[in-house]
Formats: structure tokens, C-alpha cells, sequence
């Protein structure tokens, strides 16, 4: 097995070729979504915002955004059971293997966010690639303006990362709103779409950026929302997902109109987007 | 010392009204108050009012056999509810409950339609900003349904 490592990561620079780590934790964070932290001996240096190709040996691979901090030096993944792949990566068990191909993409604009106001609107599952920038935000919080995070999911039984929201919650220097779509009476926190809550916010057009992750429909209307607010096209930012299968813009399954979301995203500003989001062939 | 028409006018459902209108209005409005945990209106009784959160936060809610109150909106300052006052049989279709301690100006329902019915360019007004609230929720409402977080392969 050390031989079967050594020749692997001797192979890292080539990025066809998974290098084969090890489940190092599994956590179970919302009811079909598992973080997984992997165990890479020396994990390469990733940026908030970027993925990784994750490899269930005798499945397939999917891209998965990282959902650790950049910064700690240990590989985290928070993983949606979806199809066969990603189902299968979520049941791998601790010392299980797992191949990792990455990182690649273009991650959210954190130096641009500096001296700005940062809003970071999540929904569901979409808080996963986000956590990494509010990691970062957090770290050298004297370096942005006013941070908040705006979150919305189906319901109180899927809010992802439960115990560090509550931990966000009590900052004085971090705003931070959930909303689910539905409810039982005894949530106390808002019910509504995430749309409700950009309402309800102060915005400073000028010096605002906004990092949004999310359904793509999501997505569509919460750059309106931002958009009705005064918030210009090129300072919202969207993460997009689509199928990416060589993450190096080779194969093109990911081409969205003249761009490929592996390689050119998967962050984009909405005026690159904004025309292709209506056509309904893409 | 605050005048209630000065407090109608600086709600955001207001803002920007003829003053003439927003003293007609006020005719209709009183201040009111909720505990928390206190029912405002309840499905079935008569929508005699509309109102206007001026702090707190309310629940809307509809009872789901074997599943107690669902919860499908939340509201809090500054935003309005009871739309059931604009529309025949003017009848409460959902619970509002307040979370926590509410104060609210309540819109006499029969006043102010009244008074629309006087003044149609007042009950114009009145109807394009409800008219605007509905559509908002409308669209908030469809995302709501497409239940866009849900797994989709």
C-alpha cells in the first residue's frame, strides 16, 4: 500500500491522475449530507471557492467543492448523496480510500472583498463551498467591512453546519440570518425564501460585494434581489455547478455557452452570466 | 411625542403617500400590541383588520392534520399582513401568531374599505401597494413550491 502512495504521489503534478487519500473523520451534517475530512499526507494549497474531483474507486468521480478552511491544512468535503457517485462517497467509512484529483477553478474574490461590505447569501447545500471564504472573512476580519450571511433551506431539519452558525450567530462582528421554506411552530427563527431576507438588510451598493451559492433558480433571483437593491452585475458573484468530468476544460461537458465552468469558474460575476442563465437550452 | 399619523407615514407601506391620503388612512389605524405566543387572528374568523408590524415578529401559520401548525411565513417590522381584508368573503384563511412581544398599528378593515370606496383615487393607491406585496409573495411562494433545495439529479 505505501508503494501504491508513493507512485501515486508521484504522479500529483498530473492532473488526470488522482492522488489516493484516506478518510480521516465523517460527519453526518444534514439528513443526506456528509462532511468528510481526507487525509492527503500534504493536501495541496486550495483557495475558497475552488474543487476537487473526488474519486469512489469502482463508482466514478464528481466534483466536490472543498468546504474546510483553507488555511488549517486538512482537505474537508461536505457531500450531497445524489446519484451513485456521490452516494457512494458519502458512505465511504473512516480509513476508507478515496482519490483526489485538484483543486481546480476560479474561487471567490477575496482579495477584491477586501475594504468591502461582504454578503454571502447560501442556500441548502450551497453553504458548503461559502464556508471556506467565511472562514477566510472571519480570520482577518479587520480587512472587510460589514459581513453577513444570509441562509436559506428547506426546513430546520436540513440547516447545514448547525453548531457553527449558532457560533457565527453570537459574533458581534458577523450578521447572520437563516430562513427555511417551511416550518413546524416550534422554529423560532424566520420562514420565507432567502429573497425575503436580502429585503430586510441595510445595503451599501457601492461597497458591497455578494458571494452567492446556491440552486441556480436560487441563484437567478437572489442577483435580482441584490439587483433591486442597487448592487452592480460585476460585484455579485455566482457559484455555479454543472457536470464537470475533466476539470481542466478538455472535455467540455461543463461548457456553459463560451465558457467552461470547471475552468473559468466555477465562480463567475452575473454580467458574465447574466444572458446565459435565460437561455433554457443551456 | 409621536403622532399616529406620523408613525403610519414612516411605515414602509406607506411611505411616499399623499398626505391627504395618509390622513384618511389614519382614521381607520390604532396602535395595538401582541404577547409573545398570543394569536392575532385565527383561520375562519372574520378579516376585519390588516396590520402593520411596527417591531416583532409574527407567524403565519395553517394547522396540518397530525402535524400541528406549519409555519409558511414569518414577518417582522415593517412589513404587512392580513390580506384577506381586501377580498370577499373576508375571511381569515391562516393563523398569525406572534413569536415574541409585537407592537402594530391594525388597519380597521371596514373603515378603510369604506373609505376606498368614497375616494377611488385613495382605493387606488391602497391597491397598488397591496398589489405589490401580493406579487411578492406570489414569487416567493412559487420558489417555495419548486422546493428548489430538494435533490434533483
Amino acid at each position: 500500500m505505501a508503494h501504491m502512495s508513493e507512485t501515486l504521489a508521484l504522479s500529483a503534478a498530473d492532473p488526470w491522475v488522482p492522488r489516493v487519500g484516506r478518510v480521516r473523520k465523517r460527519r453526518h451534517d444534514a439528513p443526506d449530507a456528509w462532511t468528510l475530512e481526507i487525509d492527503m499526507g500534504d493536501a495541496a494549497p486550495y483557495a475558497p471557492g475552488q474543487f476537487n474531483m473526488l474519486t469512489a474507486f469502482g463508482v466514478g468521480e464528481a466534483a466536490i467543492s472543498v468546504s474546510g478552511d483553507p488555511e488549517s491544512g486538512r482537505l474537508i468535503h461536505t457531500i450531497r448523496a445524489v446519484g451513485a457517485v456521490s452516494t457512494a462517497l458519502t458512505q465511504l467509512d473512516v480509513g476508507a480510500r478515496v482519490g483526489v484529483r485538484g483543486p481546480f477553478g476560479v474561487g471567490w474574490p477575496m482579495a477584491e472583498a477586501a475594504g468591502q461590505d461582504v454578503i454571502l447569501v447560501a442556500g441548502g447545500l450551497g453553504l458548503a463551498p461559502l464556508r471556506p471564504a467565511i472562514y477566510r472573512l472571519l480570520a482577518e476580519r479587520g480587512r472587510y467591512g460589514r459581513v453577513t450571511l444570509l441562509y436559506g433551506t428547506r426546513s430546520p431539519g436540513d440547516i447545514l453546519y448547525r453548531h457553527e452558525l449558532e457560533e457565527w450567530r453570537g459574533r458581534f462582528d458577523f450578521e447572520v440570518e437563516a430562513t427555511v421554506d417551511h416550518a413546524l411552530s416550534d422554529w423560532r427563527g424566520n420562514v420565507g425564501v432567502v429573497t425575503t431576507l436580502i429585503e430586510r438588510i441595510a445595503i451599501d451598493p457601492a461597497r458591497t460585494l455578494a458571494l452567492v451559492c446556491g440552486p441556480e433558480i436560487m441563484m437567478r433571483f437572489v442577483a435580482k434581489a441584490l439587483g433591486d437593491k442597487g448592487v452592480p452585475e460585476a460585484r455579485i458573484y455566482l457559484s455555479m455547478e454543472r457536470n464537470m468530468k475533466c476539470a481542466i476544460g478538455q472535455c467540455g461537458h461543463c461548457q456553459f455557452g463560451p465558457v467552461f465552468i470547471c475552468r473559468d469558474g466555477p465562480v463567475f460575476t452575473h454580467d458574465r452570466l447574466r444572458a446565459l442563465l435565460a437561455l433554457k437550452e443551456l | 411625542m409621536e403622532t399616529l399619523e406620523r408613525i403610519l407615514s414612516e411605515q414602509p407601506f406607506f411611505a411616499g403617500l399623499d398626505p391627504s391620503f395618509c390622513k384618511l388612512a389614519c382614521g381607520c389605524a390604532k396602535n395595538v400590541r401582541f404577547d409573545a405566543g398570543q394569536y392575532i387572528f385565527r383561520e375562519g374568523d372574520a378579516a376585519d383588520q390588516f396590520y402593520l408590524v411596527r417591531q416583532g415578529r409574527v407567524a403565519l401559520q395553517i394547522a396540518a392534520p397530525g402535524r400541528g401548525a406549519l409555519t409558511f411565513q414569518t414577518l417582522r417590522d415593517g412589513e404587512v399582513f392580513g390580506i384577506s381584508w381586501l377580498v370577499p368573503p373576508y375571511r381569515w384563511t391562516y393563523d398569525a401568531k406572534a413569536l415574541e412581544p409585537v407592537r402594530a398599528i391594525s388597519m380597521d378593515a371596514t373603515c378603510l374599505r369604506d373609505k376606498c370606496e368614497a375616494d377611488h383615487d385613495l382605493g387606488y393607491e391602497i391597491m397598488k401597494r397591496f398589489m405589490t406585496v401580493m406579487i411578492d409573495r406570489l414569487h416567493a411562494t412559487r420558489l417555495q413550491v419548486l422546493d428548489v433545495y430538494g435533490a434533483h439529479v
